[in-house]
């Protein structure tokens, strides 16, 4: 990360907070990284606005102690990620430092790690041949890296065409070990490594072409998959309260997304969430595959009481690496929790330089800023015909709980999915708390999608999910009514078309997090769940009086939620199954 | 402070405020402590020459020509084992009129744990309360506040829990509390302890408010000496961190600071994440667990104090007033413990968390037929029995004077189960059902 070539020195002349401003000896450029010499560390900042020579610089750590006349040193470069095999079952800080290799259980000021390893060797197989015509981006060969096949690519940096002359021979090299000799357009020849760089601000554009979203991403969440779907490459967002079980819900996708490879950015969030990852995920296996979760799994950790200004470093490095992995022909999820905290980080630089603020005190370009970033997800098809996807899910928390503020606004104008944790739902422990009606998925409306749930899961299945949600719309009006009018102020069949949602709420909108079965459920096992009660909120009741129907729907709800909990298709399962069959039959209309 | 002879003094202010004051100064650094006639300042700003300090008691009174010492470090506080039974101010100068102690020097605020490094938390902290034990069990490591009404007995209850509470070390970190408090909570301390495990930082009503921006990090300075260095478990009580966050804006007012919601400061989040995540369980087995209390304003916590703090904490404890009952209880509908999973059905009966999750079922069944029944509308006998359960329960097991052992809060709500539902009706795993359903 740090050079000795500076493009140019400076003073420190004002301090607030951490902007710092330093009379610069030469060029700047905007968004360049400097170091500071303090007390024999140095400590990294970015240039974020520029007057004449004076530079405005966030400082990525504490400027305690900090003095008029402290020396800065100008790179020249940007913030950049190091890409390369060594990135998966890590744990970064929002700059990239293992933070496994840093000593002592205080951070110290000043001190970083490298994030990938020098000394490692890897099984390295060739893909490329000598006289292919190569670009960015392309694969040269590849490695193992805890089971992914991992691509050595054509450097992002690298502009124009290539004609390759020599890829090393399948052998174990170290990442800084050349494996390629490539010749540019120049009739030179330039030397790939397994390892590069790239400025985190700056989309990876290595592909051909973005494509629409079409097949559904599976999470095992009942009332995101059937309900609201997101879908491969696709973006969504949970805003959320406090205590409405957003973080839990992050966590439950980063177990069981059908991705390949999981990201996370734990951005100005609490500590003790990343250390449960820390902890769980070495423990857990991908059903898929076997592995350890971990194993797939990239963890950027700028938890709340690290700096700020690195907070909103940490996203973009995110972003980067999951880009990296998707251009190697993988299916990525990134989660970001929170960008209402990465939001704040930009409000707090922006008050500091005294711009003009927009509502709630943040940037004008809040907006900006929030679709640029949703915008670097997608499934994108690569040069050589093979696909790779960034489905990207964020968190935001809105202060008050209020959707109506400019984070949550802002989001909600370029995430296609909206899941809306309901403070309601979560006071009566109905978890996940996503409000299946104020929620929405845009994609339901996607004739890609269309085509792809006929084919995959079912030929009715929009059919049998827009039934579904009408019937819970249709409770909830009678649960108005029945409030207004009395128990017995309205006909039976109102309580009927109440408890019928209460159904649909308590079987299959309610997910145990903490039960393992009932915790991932299937698409196969969604789709028969959601016809078996479907059915029976199709079938007609006959009842004399109001109390019987919640009685009755009761025992129904009960005898299901056992079924949730039993293996699918297992022998308890088919027991319970015969056990609801005679329950229903005591009651249904012929 | 008296001006040592190498030290250089300044005649020479520029500019007045109310909180702050400016000079001409070369060689300051950055948060550095400083003495204007004496009174304690820190380095706020620094632009070109003009450094700006902001001065904790006040500026009242001071002229252009006030000395200014600058003591060429951050704040400190001297920490050793010394500190245990001591009350000092936001300084970390004793106020119980005993003598200065020696120790080693620390900055306060100090690093941040590297997350890797830390350790799930996984210790049970039992107060016999069972609106906390039960339904929002605290964990060592954990934070938590307390969201209060200013009317509401929110610092008996945090000494109740504190006296309770199996631990090492308590640090009291007291911010805008009246004399009485402060003496109730050095009294009700000294009765039960001996005073052996108390530490307290106070900054009162009669001190000035900035004074108490100081107070968390001096008590989380100790706090970490003794989880760090000797590996003991410490609980911190911080009261009262609205008070704290209103000393926030005034300094950033002061400072011509743009304010963002409620006329806080647009930092609120990180300020107070910065001492919160000072919980922590070290590797080593010392631990820092944080209670605190955030009074609100007509119960509002959409508010940005109460708001922050909740997005910051690991879930939040509220007090009512139970009419029915005419006690005080720990709400179970707005309370929430996030680390209770980690240790409820491990470190407690395995029934723990389903009966937990169907008392409170139930319990909000009976706030929806108290609504019916205020409303005049007829009741059915579900009705009636979730009523009558719902009283039970508040009486017998949620009142914070109930003083219990988890597993006899359980017995008891199993047997108020079973007095008033059928199984269907509480819905509980088969599995618990047959080993706690008496025949």
């Amino acid at each position: 990360m740090e050079n000795n070539n500076y493009t140019c020195t400076g003073e420190i002349t004002s301090i607030i907070a951490n902007l710092v401003m330093v009379k610069a000896n030469g060029s700047l450029k905007q968004n360049e990284i400097c170091y500071f010499d303090h007390e024999g560390q140095k400590i990294m900042g970015e240039v974020i606005k520029t007057d004449g020579n004076n530079a405005y610089i966030q400082v990525f750590e504490s400027t305690r102690r900090f003095k008029v006349g402290t020396k800065a040193l100008f790179t020249g470069v940007m913030l950049e990620a190091y890409l390369g095999p060594g990135l998966l079952a890590k744990n970064f800080d929002g700059l990239q430092n293992d933070l496994d290799k840093m000593e002592g259980v205080f951070l110290k000021r000043g001190e970083r790690s490298f994030p990938l390893e020098n000394d490692k060797e890897w099984a390295f197989k060739p893909i490329a041949r000598a006289g292919d015509l190569v670009y960015a981006g392309d694969w040269l060969g590849e490695v193992d890296e805890m089971g992914i096949p991992h691509k050595i690519m054509v450097p992002f940096k690298f502009k124009g065409k290539y004609i390759v002359v020599e890829v090393m021979p399948a052998g174990n090299y170290y990442i800084n070990d050349t494996i390629a000799v490539l010749k540019n357009e120049k009739g030179e020849n330039v030397n790939a490594t397994m390892v590069q760089t790239w400025p985190v601000k700056i989309p990876i554009k290595s592909y051909v072409d973005k494509i629409r979203p079409s097949e559904l991403f599976e999470t095992g969440v009942r009332v995101i998959d059937t309900l609201n779907p997101i879908l491969e490459g696709g973006t969504g967002f949970i805003p959320g309260p406090f205590g409405s079980g957003k973080t839990v819900l992050q966590h439950a996708l980063a177990k069981q997304a059908v991705a390949e490879i999981v990201i996370i950015a734990a951005c100005g969030e609490r500590a003790n969430e990343v250390v449960e990852i820390f902890t769980e995920f070495p423990e857990l296996e991908d059903p898929r595959t076997g592995r350890k979760l971990t194993e797939r799994t990239s963890i950027i950790a700028n938890t709340s009481n690290m700096p700020v200004a690195a907070r909103e470093a940490s996203v973009y490095t995110a972003m980067t690496i999951a880009e990296y992995y998707r251009a190697m022909g993988l299916r990525t999820l990134l989660l970001a929790d929170s960008t209402s905290r990465w939001a704040q980080a930009l409000r707090e630089m922006s008050n500091r330089l005294e711009e003009l603020p927009g509502p709630d005190a943040y940037p004008m370009d809040l907006q900006a800023i929030i679709s640029n970033y949703y915008s670097r997800a997608g499934q994108v098809l690569m040069r050589n015909g093979k696909k790779g996807s960034v489905t990207f899910i964020g968190t935001v928390s809105p202060a008050g709980g209020n959707l109506l503020e400019p984070v949550t606004e802002a989001t909600k104008k370029v995430a296609r999915c909206f899941f809306a944790l309901s403070q309601e739902r979560a006071d009566s422990k109905r978890y996940p708390a996503i409000d299946p009606l104020d929620s929405y998925s845009k994609y339901l409306e996607y004739p890609e999608f269309a085509e792809y749930s006929k084919k995959n899961i079912g030929e009715e299945w929009i059919e049998e999910i827009n039934f579904a949600r009408g019937a819970l719309t249709r409770g909830r009006e009678v649960y108005e009514q029945i409030n207004i009018l009395g128990d017995d102020g309205v006909p039976v069949d109102y309580h009927v078309m109440f408890w019928k949602s209460e159904l649909i709420d308590f079987v299959f909108l309610q997910q145990n997090a903490f039960d393992e079965i009932d915790a991932n459920t299937s698409v196969e096992r969604q789709k028969y769940m959601l016809e078996m009660v479907n059915k029976i909120v199709k079938s007609g009741f006959t009842f004399e009086k109001f109390e019987e129907v919640g009685d009755f729907f009761k025992r129904v709800i009960y005898i299901i939620q056992q079924i949730n909990y039993s293996e699918y298709q297992s022998e308890k399962f088919h027991r319970l199954e015969t056990e609801l069959q005679q329950v229903i039959n005591q009651k249904v209309n012929a | 402070m008296e001006a040592k002879f190498f030290q250089k003094t300044y005649h020479e202010l520029t500019n007045i405020t109310k909180a702050t004051c400016t000079l001409k100064a070369k060689g300051v650094g950055n948060e550095e402590m400083a003495f204007v006639e004496g009174r304690p300042a820190q380095v706020v700003k620094i632009v070109g020459d003009f450094i700006t300090l902001q001065v904790f008691s006040g500026t009242e009174g001071l002229s252009t020509k006030s000395e200014v010492i600058f003591s060429g470090e951050p704040p400190t506080l001297n920490v050793g084992d010394h500190l245990t039974g001591r009350f000092f101010n936001s300084f970390g100068e004793p106020i119980d009129g005993y003598p200065v102690v020696g120790g080693k020097k620390v900055t306060i605020g100090g690093p941040s744990v590297n997350p890797v490094r830390r350790v799930q938390p996984n210790q049970l902290i039992t107060t016999g309360i069972a609106g906390i034990d039960l339904n929002n069990t605290l964990v060592s490591g954990q934070k938590i506040p307390f969201f209060a009404d200013p009317d509401q007995p929110y610092n008996e209850v945090l000494a109740m829990i504190a006296l309770r509470a199996k631990v090492d070390k308590i640090i009291l970190g007291g911010m805008g509390l009246t004399w009485d408090d402060y003496l109730f909570f050095r009294n009700s301390f000294e009765q039960d302890y001996g005073q052996s495990k108390i530490i307290g930082f106070i900054n009162t009503t009669e001190d000035s408010p900035v004074e108490r921006l100081l107070v968390p990090d001096m008590a989380l300075t100790a706090a970490e000496y003794f989880a760090y260095e000797k590996n003991e478990k410490v609980l911190v009580l911080l009261t009262d961190m609205t008070l704290y966050a209103s000393a926030l804006s005034i300094v950033s007012n002061r400072m011509d600071q743009i304010p963002s919601k409620d006329s806080m400061p647009g930092s609120l989040y990180s300020d107070l994440a910065r001492l919160y995540e000072k919980a922590v369980q070290f590797p080593d087995g010392g631990n820092i667990t944080i209670l605190a209390v955030t009074t609100l304003s007509g119960g509002d916590i959409t508010h940005a104090i109460p708001d922050n703090t909740g997005y910051i904490t690991e879930g939040q404890l509220f007090l009512r007033r139970a009419s029915e009952i005419n006690k005080v209880i720990i709400d179970p509908f707005r309370s929430l413990s996030r680390l209770k999973q980690l240790v409820i059905g491990k470190s407690t009966r395995s029934d723990h968390p389903s009966v937990m999750n169907a008392a409170i079922r139930l319990y909000a069944d009976a706030a929806n037929s108290r609504t019916k029944l205020e409303n005049g509308f007829e009741l059915t006998d579900y009705d009636r029995r979730v009523l009558k359960f719902s009283d039970e329960y508040s009486k017998d097991i949620l009142a914070i004077d109930v003083n219990l052992e988890i597993d006899q809060m359980l017995d008891k709500t199993w047997s108020l189960f079973q007095t008033f539902f059928t199984k269907d009706e509480v819905g509980i795993k088969q599995e618990f059902v047959d080993i706690y359903w008496k025949k």
